[in-house]
């Protein structure tokens, strides 16, 4: 264990590119101990790739990746599934198992790596389900679910075993104003009942800067800004400026790279 | 533009590193075998999905190829007064080889192309990236009781099919043909060999097995996580299981029966 003011979780330098798309040009990013620290970016600058580097899915080109003080890329694959034991992820898709029901898929991680009796499972899973208000959906099939109940279950999933850190990947898409409120109070207080370390990864500005004790905005390869939200609303960079509060007009583009437009309908 | 020679070292290289990883992941299968005497129920699972439902169609597949050995064979034995060993043809061929090489065709469009495309669109939908990071190595408790249920389950279809065959024969040539009952059991009784001829079609099945599951297996994990892409693999498994078992039979027949 290292020293409790040290980050869980210290990226440095880090490179990542696919065939010819350069996703990463150097990122520093630290995520404390306890605290939710948002990763936010416009669509598309890889903030779903950069969770899939922390849990050691994707190999970065250089750079370095350390949780708790070990190269998450330098483990062996047995120290690397026994560190995933103690994070939970949400996926974009929510990433459910489609041949079981929904009680099973958030049993599963319960059945998988514990030896608890099934009395047991069986009030773990509804407490976690109730949590994310989904309990009496219990018996349907992936495939019954809406969008943003199947990322609820997915929450569900992710946080069966209590692990140490969550990586949250746009929990809050596709959820009505009633879920969604129920969903940053539960991650808020997820994190603050059991000292949690959570990273979320979200484009929905209001909800994010409401329960992130820190953020860093990403865009075009790089940290373009960072700090705690109240500094981010008016921060000096124009364009974190123009990103917290969504105006169209400003330094960061809304469209992929791309030629002018009249040139490309001209042909 | 890539010139010919540099085209042609790539597509070198690229046949390399799918010929590497399709090792390194036939070794992830086999480590994942210990966990399965744990498991029992996956494997039983898998068992059904990929042996009990092919089974309809390598029933009727094997009747009806029996049936038509029959007619066939009565055609020319007759012509040299030789229908008694009825029989022994239709059972020689079934067992050395129309058994293996037919149920393990059927097999490779029956099973092997739901196993790619079920394993295609879990990784499509990212259930097993999902695994992966709920410390699930999917290999293992994914891929692992497929293969062993494929490698177990085509040696019994195979079996399945040439018992069948053999029936089908029966009824046509015994039945419909008028060959003397007890000739066409006693020969076969005689001339089929234990050794020669019933061992090395169980070798063979074993084989293809292997190698139609492997494939189907590859092809699924490795597809292109689109629905084209899991299309694509799905024909491929079909297509490279079927020239690999074809191949294959030669090069074992070769080697079985050759001298
Ligand atoms: N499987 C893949 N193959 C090739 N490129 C990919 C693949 N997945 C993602 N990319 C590219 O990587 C970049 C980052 O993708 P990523 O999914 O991480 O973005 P994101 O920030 O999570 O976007 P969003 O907010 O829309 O979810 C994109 O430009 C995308 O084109
Ligand atoms: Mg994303």
């Amino acid at each position: 264990m290292a020293s409790v003011g040290e980050p869980l979780v210290k990226i440095r330098d880090l490179h990542y590119s696919r065939d010819k798309n350069h996703i990463f040009k150097g990122v520093d990013v630290d995520i404390a101990r306890g605290g939710v620290t948002a990763v936010m970016g416009p669509s598309g600058t890889g903030k779903t790739t950069l969770l899939k580097l922390i849990g050691g899915q994707l190999y970065p080109d250089s750079g370095t990746i350390h949780i708790d003080g070990q190269d998450v890329h330098k483990m062996k694959t047995s120290d690397l599934y026994r560190l995933r034991m103690r994070m939970g992820m949400l996926f974009q898709s929510g990433a459910l198992l489609t041949d079981i029901s929904v009680f099973e898929n958030v049993a599963y991680p319960l059945r998988e790596h514990t030896p608890l009796p099934e009395s047991m499972i069986r009030k773990l899973v509804l407490l976690k389900l109730e949590a994310v208000g989904l309990r009496g959906a219990r018996d349907l099939m992936p495939s019954e679910l809406s969008g943003g109940m199947a990322r609820r279950v997915a929450l569900a999933r992710a946080i069966a075993l209590d692990p140490g850190m969550i990586m949250y990947d746009e929990p809050f898409t596709g959820q009505d104003p009633i879920s969604m409120g129920v969903l940053v109070k539960l991650i808020r207080s997820l994190n603050d009942a059991s000292r949690l370390t959570s990273i979320v990864v979200s484009h929905d500005v209001q909800e994010t800067a409401g329960i992130a004790d820190y953020i860093y905005l990403i865009s075009d390869g790089k940290v373009v800004d960072q700090g705690v939200p109240e500094k981010m609303m008016d921060s000096r960079s124009e364009w974190s400026r123009q990103f917290m509060k969504g105006l169209p007009d400003g330094p960061a583009a809304f469209h992929y790279r791309a030629p002018e437009l009249e040139q490309d309908l001209m042909g | 533009m890539l010139d010919p020679l540099a085209r042609l070292g790539r597509a070198g290289i690229d046949t390399l590193e799918q010929i590497g990883r399709g090792h390194l992941l036939l070794l992830g299968i086999l480590s994942g075998f210990a966990d399965l005497a744990r498991r029992p129920r996956l494997l039983i699972a898998q068992l059904y999905a990929v042996g009990v439902l092919s089974l309809l169609i390598v029933a009727v597949s094997g009747t009806f190829v029996g049936m038509v050995l029959s007619l066939q064979g009565y055609y020319i034995l007759s012509q040299f007064g030789a229908e008694q060993t009825l029989g022994v043809m239709v059972a020689a061929s079934l067992v050395r080889e129309l058994g293996p090489v037919v149920a393990a065709l059927l097999f490779a469009g029956r099973a092997g192309s739901a196993l790619t495309a079920e394993i295609g669109l879990m990784a499509a939908t990212e259930q097993l990236s999902g695994l992966e990071m709920m410390a699930v190595n999917p290999v293992k408790r994914i891929l692992a009781p497929r293969f062993l249920a494929g490698f177990i389950s085509m040696p019994l279809l195979a079996a399945i099919f040439s018992a069948l065959g053999v029936v089908g024969g029966y009824f046509v040539g015994v039945g419909l043909l008028g060959v003397d009952d007890g000739a066409f059991w006693s020969q076969m009784q005689a001339k089929i060999d234990l050794q020669g001829d019933v061992r090395n079609g169980v070798i063979k099945s074993l084989v293809f097995g292997f190698v139609c599951t492997w494939i189907a297996l590859f092809q699924g994990y490795y597809a292109v996580p689109t629905a084209e892409g899991v299309s694509r693999a799905t024909t491929r498994t079909v297509v490279h299981s079927s020239l690999a078992v074809l191949g294959l039979d030669f090069i074992l027949t070769a080697l079985m029966f050759g001298d």
